[in-house]
């Protein structure tokens, strides 16, 4: 078991999103969370890689009296005692990319990289920027480059960066029909190596690889 | 597609480098955020002489005071976009997603800032002195006091900056919350200059700059990626 949840809840100022939302993600599986505008996908999957926190939902225990049930588990560890190792294989992508304007697509990618602690090699960097697509945009500032393109650079980081968990927030908008087949191959591939996909969004995807889908209600 | 080899892993000050040298490089991109702060500071200085006239007395009397002022007003100029541009394109994420801790990589961001603002303004001062008729070990002192009060101040103000993210009209905020925490410095900066010209000996001021200086950098990053967390949720 890769990843395993229970019992998350989520407020946003007064108003309760979800509660009770528990899953298990394995290796080479993928999730897609789904539901309406505004349920809290985004929240829940910002809540996995540890940037919102859940809030603790108590059940009577006869022994401890409450105990805090909600839990995030990260190869079986609590995540709160491993969250450095998570955070060394997880590549999450949320609606805002993390590019900076004034710098170029090849420069945002390596510094991406960096940050998470791996150093990347330009020649690899500019070979994943070619295998999506943006020969020749490589040292244009991300500023000129249109939604799709930025949106192509920064899952340029899925090629060049090792990670066993993908949290991809609507990975698909944005991008052309090309584009979308490209994702779609890097995706099989991650699956296909053991690793595994968290991921919203509202078009119907159909990967080989097994994999579950979880309805968020309010 | 995919290249299987793996990464190299960077290490620790790999990363603090390489995202020093990215807001280094965007200081440098962006090139008229960073002179507003300077120019900021050149301008605001050179104006009290014009003002006042050329009693020379009484401008080499308020020069400590008027410089501090001004360093210390360019500084809060700056702060506001300290964590903005992260926050706006996600960068900030990003930042939180490192297994190398948010609080390491606060601490590059608070010297890229301070070397991108502070540090000028130490260069400049002895050019801005000279309107007040400073003598030259007036000047060599204030150089040293902004050398070890400007590095406070960055890393004091990225704890406002921090807290006042993502807040309306911010901009006030930062100032009212961070004026009363900058008085220390700013009294004991302009009292090192005002002490070395009465002939007292400068020992003490600096060494409470310096102690203020080493409080402010082991617990402000802390402080700040904690209010950091906070403004990303």
């Amino acid at each position: 078991m890769l990843l395993k949840a229970q019992q998350l809840s989520a407020k946003r100022g007064d108003t309760l999103l979800f509660q009770g939302v528990g899953f298990e993600l394995s290796q080479g599986h993928w999730l897609q969370v789904k539901g309406q505008n505004g349920v809290g996908k985004t929240t829940l999957l910002r809540m996995v890689c540890g940037l919102f926190s859940p809030v603790p939902s108590y059940l009577e225990d006869e022994k401890k009296g409450l105990q805090d049930q909600t839990e995030i588990w990260w190869k079986n560890t609590p995540l709160s005692e491993t969250r450095d190792v998570f955070h060394q294989e997880l590549i999450y992508l949320g609606h805002a990319l993390g590019l900076k304007e004034e710098l170029s697509a090849l420069e945002n990618l390596r510094v991406l990289c960096a940050i998470q602690g791996q150093s990347l090699g330009s020649q690899k960097a500019l070979v994943a920027l070619h295998a999506m697509g943006l020969k020749g945009r490589e040292h244009l500032p991300t500023r000129v480059l249109s939604q799709g393109q930025r949106r192509r650079v920064a899952l340029s980081r899925l090629i060049v960066q090792d990670a066993s968990l993908w949290v991809l927030d609507e990975p698909f908008v944005a991008l052309d029909s090309e584009g979308i087949d490209l994702l779609l191959g890097l995706i099989q591939d991650h699956l296909s190596h053991g690793g595994a996909l968290l991921f919203t969004s509202h078009q119907a995807v159909n990967f080989s690889a097994p994999g579950d889908v979880l309805e968020l209600r309010a | 597609m995919k290249d299987k080899s793996q990464n190299v892993s960077l290490g620790l000050f790999g990363v603090f480098v390489a995202l020093l040298k990215r807001d280094l490089l965007l200081g440098l991109r962006a090139r008229t955020e960073v002179l507003t702060g300077i120019f900021f500071m050149v301008i605001v200085a050179s104006l009290f002489p014009l003002a006042i006239g050329a009693d020379l007395n009484l401008l080499r009397v308020i020069a400590p005071g008027v410089l501090w002022i001004g360093a210390l007003l360019s500084t809060l100029l700056t702060l506001p976009r300290l964590f903005e541009g992260d926050h706006k394109d996600g960068s900030l994420e990003q930042l939180a997603l490192t297994p190398s801790g948010l609080h390491f990589l606060v601490y590059a961001k608070l010297l890229a800032h301070w070397l991108l603002s502070g540090l000028p303004l130490v260069l400049l001062s002895p050019l801005v002195a000279l309107q007040f008729d400073l003598p030259s070990e007036l000047i060599g002192t204030l150089m040293l006091t902004l050398l070890i009060g400007t590095p406070s101040l960055s890393a004091i103000g990225g704890i406002g900056a921090a807290l006042t993210l993502g807040v309306r009209g911010g901009g006030v905020l930062l100032s009212l919350l961070l004026l009363p925490l900058f008085i220390p410095i700013l009294v004991f900066g302009a009292g090192a200059i005002e002490a070395q010209a009465a002939q007292l000996g400068v020992g003490a001021h600096l060494s409470i700059l310096g102690a203020l200086l080493l409080v402010s950098w082991t617990l402000g990053p802390w402080a700040c990626s904690g209010a950091l967390r906070v403004a990303l949720e």
